[in-house]
């Protein structure tokens, strides 16, 4: 479990992070949604350990990030998987060779133990032929696809996603979220999902933390959320009309 | 102060540079491909314009010889002195600043917009090691580049002294042999290894820090281009004072 207390981040004069305080779970898809501004992206980095904070503590099952030594961190953030908006794969690499990265920075693996673990997850996320192509050679669902194998490749406890459907197409944006969501099931990870999409709050959003002003302004699910009398949590999720007649559907079935 | 700013974080990603080693089977990888990238692809290029210019010195330096008391077997002295004090090292160094310093620049900066240095981060990878580090070694076999430079060039010259008729090859070679001093070689490596230190953390410096997006990665190259002539100029100049002044 990752447990966040009162997290303050700030750069310079500007309070991004007021005092922040939320737990995400095991085995369970966690979406931080808001709108831009909100501070959902430096909340995923300060998580991460890529921005300093100044107040407030993030522990990862116990262990206060900020209290590790620089060894003990490097051992965390091998625990960690991170899928990029624009997937970020080392296009000098092969598809193969950027999942296999993370086993070969630290793993004493063999090469064939290490291709052997490469092509079971390129499998897992359905791409068992596309070891030899280079990452200019895949669309964008593939691509997102390869980012998903090479954050899971060393079986991590936590996976981070910062906007993983961004730039794909409806059908392959849920292929996606029922990937991690799959994924975050099985191996029982702690997944974090910075997204826009609603289509996932609705679909995977298992437990949702709305940011609003650096501010968490509300905490639930992906059931609780139709039920929210949040003036701004409902203003952000049912701005379109289509999500507005959902909601309406809903709560008539549900009365 | 920008200025100022940019000098102590340049000393400062050079010493980050060093820390949090990375694994040593990952690392000579990374080496043998930048000395592939960095050496090898430039040899090509140097060794065009190391063997023209040779050539175009030994034409101007003849055709400059009016005198019938100045010795002909001087265009060889003239020759072998210009390439090796300063066109071998130092006009190819900014030749290189161009090649190898924008690709540097323009390879890191496109990863940095593009998030594979955050990917790395995230991993818990030191990204200044991994990308830095690397290039600075490979760059360490540059002075091997310029002495081919520098053989190419004073053979440009005589060819161009033999098919141009401006004087004998015999003259040429005795121009080439004469008052020959060695530590005018090592005063050229010397200055070499310093450049091609020059040349590798100077663009890295450049993509590695460098924010927004594709247009600013063809700004950034430029910059560090600018800005690795200038360095390599100056150093160039407080290195001949000391050791030849």
């Amino acid at each position: 479990m990752i447990l966040v207390e009162n997290l303050h981040k700030s750069f310079g004069d500007a309070e991004i992070l007021k005092g922040i305080s939320t737990s995400f779970e095991k085995g369970k898809t966690n979406l931080i949604i808001g709108q831009s501004g909100s501070g959902k992206t430096v909340f995923l980095k300060c998580l991460l350990g890529l921005f300093p904070y100044e107040e407030g503590t993030i522990s990862y099952d116990g262990k206060i990030f900020s209290n590790l030594s620089e060894g003990q961190k490097r051992d965390l953030r091998a625990e960690i998987g991170m899928v990029f908006q624009g997937s970020a794969l080392f296009d000098s690499m092969t598809i193969a060779e950027n999942v296999m990265f993370p086993l070969r920075m630290f793993t004493k693996m063999s090469k064939s133990e290490m291709e052997d673990r490469a092509d079971f997850v390129l499998k897992r996320v359905n791409l068992p032929n596309a070891h030899h192509k280079m990452p200019s050679e895949a669309s964008g669902g593939m691509q997102k696809r390869v980012a998903i194998a090479r954050a899971i490749v060393n079986n991590p406890k936590y996976l981070f996603c910062d906007e993983p459907n961004s730039g794909l197409d409806p059908k392959t944006a849920i292929v996606i979220d029922n990937l991690i969501q799959e994924i975050t099931d099985e191996y029982q990870i702690v997944t974090v999902i910075n997204s826009h999409d609603m289509n996932s709050v609705m679909e995977i959003g298992e437990k949702i933390v709305f940011l609003r002003y650096g501010i968490k302004e509300w905490e639930g699910s992906n059931k609780t959320i139709f039920k929210t009398d949040n003036q701004a949590v409902t203003d952000f999720v049912y701005s379109s009309n289509l999500f507005k007649k959902v909601r309406q559907m809903y709560l008539e079935e549900n009365e | 102060m920008r200025y100022l700013h940019n000098i102590g974080r340049y000393f400062l990603m050079i010493a980050e540079m060093f820390r949090k080693p990375t694994k040593w089977s990952v690392m000579r990888t990374l080496i043998l491909k930048d000395i592939d990238d960095l050496i090898i692809g430039s040899l090509g290029i140097i060794a065009f314009i190391s063997f023209f210019v040779g050539g175009v010195v030994t034409i101007q330096t003849a055709l400059n010889i009016e005198n019938p008391l100045i010795p002909r077997y001087l265009v060889g002295f003239a020759t072998r002195q210009s390439v090796i004090l300063e066109f071998a090292p130092t006009f190819t160094s900014i030749i290189m600043a161009g090649k190898v310093g924008s690709f540097i620049t323009s390879s890191i900066g496109t990863m940095r917009v593009t998030e594979q240095i955050d990917a790395l981060e995230v991993m818990g990878i030191n990204s200044l090691n991994y990308l830095v580090f690397p290039k600075t070694i490979a760059l360490m076999l540059y002075p091997f580049a310029i002495a081919i430079g520098m053989f190419l060039g004073i053979l440009g010259g005589m060819a161009a002294c033999v098919f141009g008729g401006y004087t004998s090859l015999e003259d040429y070679i005795l121009g080439l042999q004469t008052d020959f001093d060695g530590f005018h070689v090592t005063y050229s490596f010397i200055k070499t290894y310093v450049f091609a230190f020059v040349l590798a953390t100077i663009p890295s410096f450049y993509g590695f820090y460098m924010k927004g997006g594709a247009l600013e990665v063809g700004k950034a190259s430029t910059t560090a281009f600018v800005w690795t002539s200038v360095v390599i100029i100056l150093l160039n100049y407080i290195l001949t004072g000391m050791m030849l002044g």
